[in-house]
């Protein structure tokens, strides 16, 4: 056994599948491993009335990557996370929309999880580094010895938004096969190793938020807990007029303009969410804008922390262009991105990921 | 590269005589035991054979078997046959917290149909204590169901000492005796059990097929319905092979009762004083009780146990972290728990159970291997005390 090993992780999707598959090309020692992250028992209320599919951890899904990684003839696992995903995912989630954020579960996840948790096992059964289906690229810059995360080659496909959050060691474990595929060539790279998913179709809710009912979710974790969700309140203007009534703050998020309930005979949009008084409030669209923002656990990619203020192209949502800024370190963690031009929807909880180019620089939780 | 096997308790291998003797029922000899023609009464005669055979095995009559599916199908029937055929309207059924979801869940179910439960805790060696026992009767207990061996832990329950408690109080007693055949003597009279279930797949024989023995004259209310098999205990067509390949694997078993288990328990206690003496801060669950002697259980402290069954299974050393119908739960083993480890230790536990084709060379090649993994593993735990360094 002279030849490394490398573990995969696999949802059973196509991208995790092809990584898995390029991988076996290249001849590296390839071990299969798919997280189970959410009993799906739990919280019945949610479930539809047919057979439970196409959502993480769901049977059919691990089913699928087992008969991949038998298709490809590796070994492979189904391992326990479902703990380390609460605590450190599901937990934060609720709590996010209780305070009034709007979280993204999917970074928390490779941070907190499957670069911590399943990166430790993949070493602990003796895995080198392991692979996901992301598109992004990670390589060594060998004059300053630190490891950089850099946008995929496919712009639209692109997920380094997501991982911003990785330690020079996570980024040194880690290994991206896709990074300069295409997805096209990503399904056609699937279809020519045979592979039995190769035609199935991509996966775009939050894995373990059936059917994309963030709220119901939200509510049956609670009443599961034994606490409730928030209660109905006043839907507020910005100068403190009450137009209606809201229906638990964790329905809303900033900019949101559908599902008011309002006949204003103009547009309304949710511009602050107040948990103190349980108050939504709304504005116009032009409220909406602000030209900066607090970020914090910044996580800083090229440089332990940078020697200044940085200009970079700052990410506020994963579908949103980039923006020109200046990143001003404000303090261990933190950070304040000025704007050049006034940004639409600002939103805490969302993260803000730094880029110069095709580098990320870094990243932070928008306050 | 196949690898070592020491996943006994889990499943067994089809033994070649047990293959050998089901073989001919999937082909020449295809009839339906219930058909009056010479193609029905070659199978109804192997089945009754068969079933000789496993009545010897347990030292019941034949009458009293019944062919199953397996396990979990006897114990279900025992435990619910018995129960709601017993009159009254109060009904109470006492068992263990160790034993295997099939009769945990299944006492579960009768609690949700108004039946009481007493789940009777353990020592910390794993055993229940009869006089826990014979306090928590009540007068409208119908049923005592306590297991012979734990798959976990391999101990031992005191089913001789309990068979005499249930007669003086009338009560039924089935034992879920699926770990323990083949690994001990069994003689339903001399236990005083009414109930006891078999698996064929934990003795050889294949997947599919188990049995269980009811003492005639218990009332055990149907639990499914069909025809008049298995004198109406047990509709559906008779698996032929699968019974044929139990009565095989019972009389094999039967034969190796003499040396077999002698040979396995100086494996075991070779495979179990290897591992403590090489690699620190390990230790044996259920080693202050009597066991059946293939059953290891070792708790590796610091190590996370499902990466280290991987680590394992990647050399070639296939073990498990318990019942393998709890691998994929999130709560670590309810028997580990139930023997007081805490979570940390329950989830660095493994089980090692050895089987009929295992060697001392085997057993050599997993203490080989046993000790660097766990060495690694701990280095990168986070649960693992970082060692200092002396001035």
């Amino acid at each position: 056994m002279s030849e490394e090993t490398i573990a995969v992780a696999m949802s059973g999707g196509v991208d995790s599948s092809t990584a898995a598959a390029l991988l076996c090309a290249s001849s590296e020692r390839v071990v299969g491993l798919t997280m189970q992250l959410w009993n799906q028992r739990r919280l019945p209320q949610l479930a539809p009335d047919g057979p439970v599919a196409h959502r993480c951890c769901s049977l059919d899904d691990v089913y699928d990557a087992r008969r991949v990684a038998e298709h490809l003839g590796f070994p492979f696992y189904v391992v326990n996370f479902e703990r380390q995903f609460e605590d450190s995912v599901v937990a934060p989630f609720v709590s996010d929309y209780l305070s009034g954020r709007t979280p993204l579960p999917c970074a928390r996840c490779n941070t907190s999880v499957k670069f911590e948790d399943l990166i430790r096992l993949a070493r602990q059964v003796g895995a080198r580094r392991l692979a996901t289906g992301h598109y992004a690229r990670a390589r060594r810059n060998e004059q300053t010895g630190r490891w950089e995360l850099l946008r995929a080659r496919d712009s639209g496909k692109d997920q380094s938004y997501f991982l911003f959050g990785l330690t020079q060691s996570q980024l040194a474990g880690a290994e991206f096969p896709l990074g300069e595929m295409t997805k096209p060539e990503v399904r056609a790279a699937a279809r020519a190793a045979g592979l039995p998913i190769a035609e199935k179709p991509e996966s775009q809710e939050i894995c373990f938020v059936p059917s994309g009912d963030y709220a119901g979710f939200i509510e049956a974790y609670l009443a599961e807990q034994g606490t409730g969700a928030g209660t109905s309140g006043e839907i507020v203007s910005s100068d403190g007029r009450v137009l209606g009534r809201h229906r638990g703050l964790h329905r809303y998020t900033i900019g949101q303009r559908r599902g008011l309930g309002l006949a204003a005979g103009r547009p309304l949009y949710v511009v602050g969410i107040d948990t103190g008084s349980n108050r939504l409030v709304v504005g116009e669209d032009a409220e909406l804008s602000s030209d900066s923002c607090e970020v914090r656990e910044v996580n800083w990619i090229p440089w332990e922390s940078p020697a200044g203020a940085v200009e970079a192209e700052v990410k506020i949502r994963y579908r949103h262009p980039s923006a020109r800024a200046v990143v001003e370190p404000a303090g261990p963690g933190r950070a304040r991105v000025r704007f050049e031009s006034p940004q639409r929807a600002i939103t805490p909880g969302q993260a803000a990921v730094f880029y110069q180019e095709e580098r990320v620089l870094g990243g932070g939780w928008i306050a | 590269m196949r690898g070592i096997y020491f996943d006994h308790n889990a499943t067994t291998p089809v033994d070649a005589e047990v293959l050998r003797a089901m073989l001919p029922f999937l082909s020449d000899t295809y009839g339906n035991a219930s058909s009056i023609h010479s193609f029905g009464q070659e199978a109804r005669a192997a089945v009754e054979k068969a079933r000789e055979e496993v009545a010897r095995l347990v030292g019941a009559r034949p009458a009293e078997i019944v062919f199953t599916s397996g396990g979990t199908e006897s114990d279900n029937l025992a435990i619910l046959g018995i129960v709601r055929g017993a009159r009254g309207e109060r009904k109470h059924v006492i068992t263990s917290a160790i034993e295997h979801h099939a009769v945990l869940h299944t006492c579960q179910a009768l609690e949700a149909e108004g039946v009481e439960v007493t789940y009777l805790p353990v020592s910390a060696a794993g055993v229940i204590d009869p006089a826990a026992l014979r306090n928590a009767l009540r007068a409208h207990t119908v049923l005592i169901t306590v297991m012979m061996a734990n798959n976990e832990l391999g101990t031992i329950q005191p089913i001789e000492e309990i068979g005499r408690i249930a007669a003086e109080a009338d009560v039924w007693l089935h034992t879920d005796a699926v770990q323990a055949a083949g690994k001990l003597p069994i003689d339903v009279t001399r236990l005083g059990v009414d109930l006891l279930s078999l698996s064929g797949h934990k003795l050889y024989a294949p997947k599919g097929v188990g049995a269980l023995y009811v003492r005639s004259g218990a009332r055990l209310a149907r639990q499914s319905f069909g025809g008049h098999h298995e004198r109406d205990r047990r509709p559906g067509t008779e698996n032929v092979p699968g019974i044929v390949a139990l009565g095989r694997a019972a009389e094999l078993a039967r034969g190796h009762l003499a040396d077999e288990p002698l040979r396995l328990g100086a494996l075991r206690d070779r495979f179990e004083r290897g591992v403590l003496d090489r690699i620190g801060s390990t230790r044996v669950n259920g080693a202050a009780a009597p066991r059946v002697p293939n059953t290891a259980n070792i708790t590796f402290s610091f190590v996370e146990g499902e990466s280290l069954v991987i680590a394992l299974d990647l050399k070639g050393l296939a073990c498990s972290t318990g019942a393998a119908c709890s691998a994929g739960a999130i709560e670590p083993s309810h028997v580990l728990t139930a023997i007081g480890l805490p979570p940390h230790d329950a989830h660095a536990s493994l089980r090692f159970s050895l089987g009929r084709a295992n060697t001392a060379d085997d057993v050599d090649a997993a203490l080989a291997l046993l000790p660097p993994t766990v060495a690694h593993l701990r280095e990168l735990s986070p649960l693992a005390p970082k060692p200092v360094a002396i001035p």
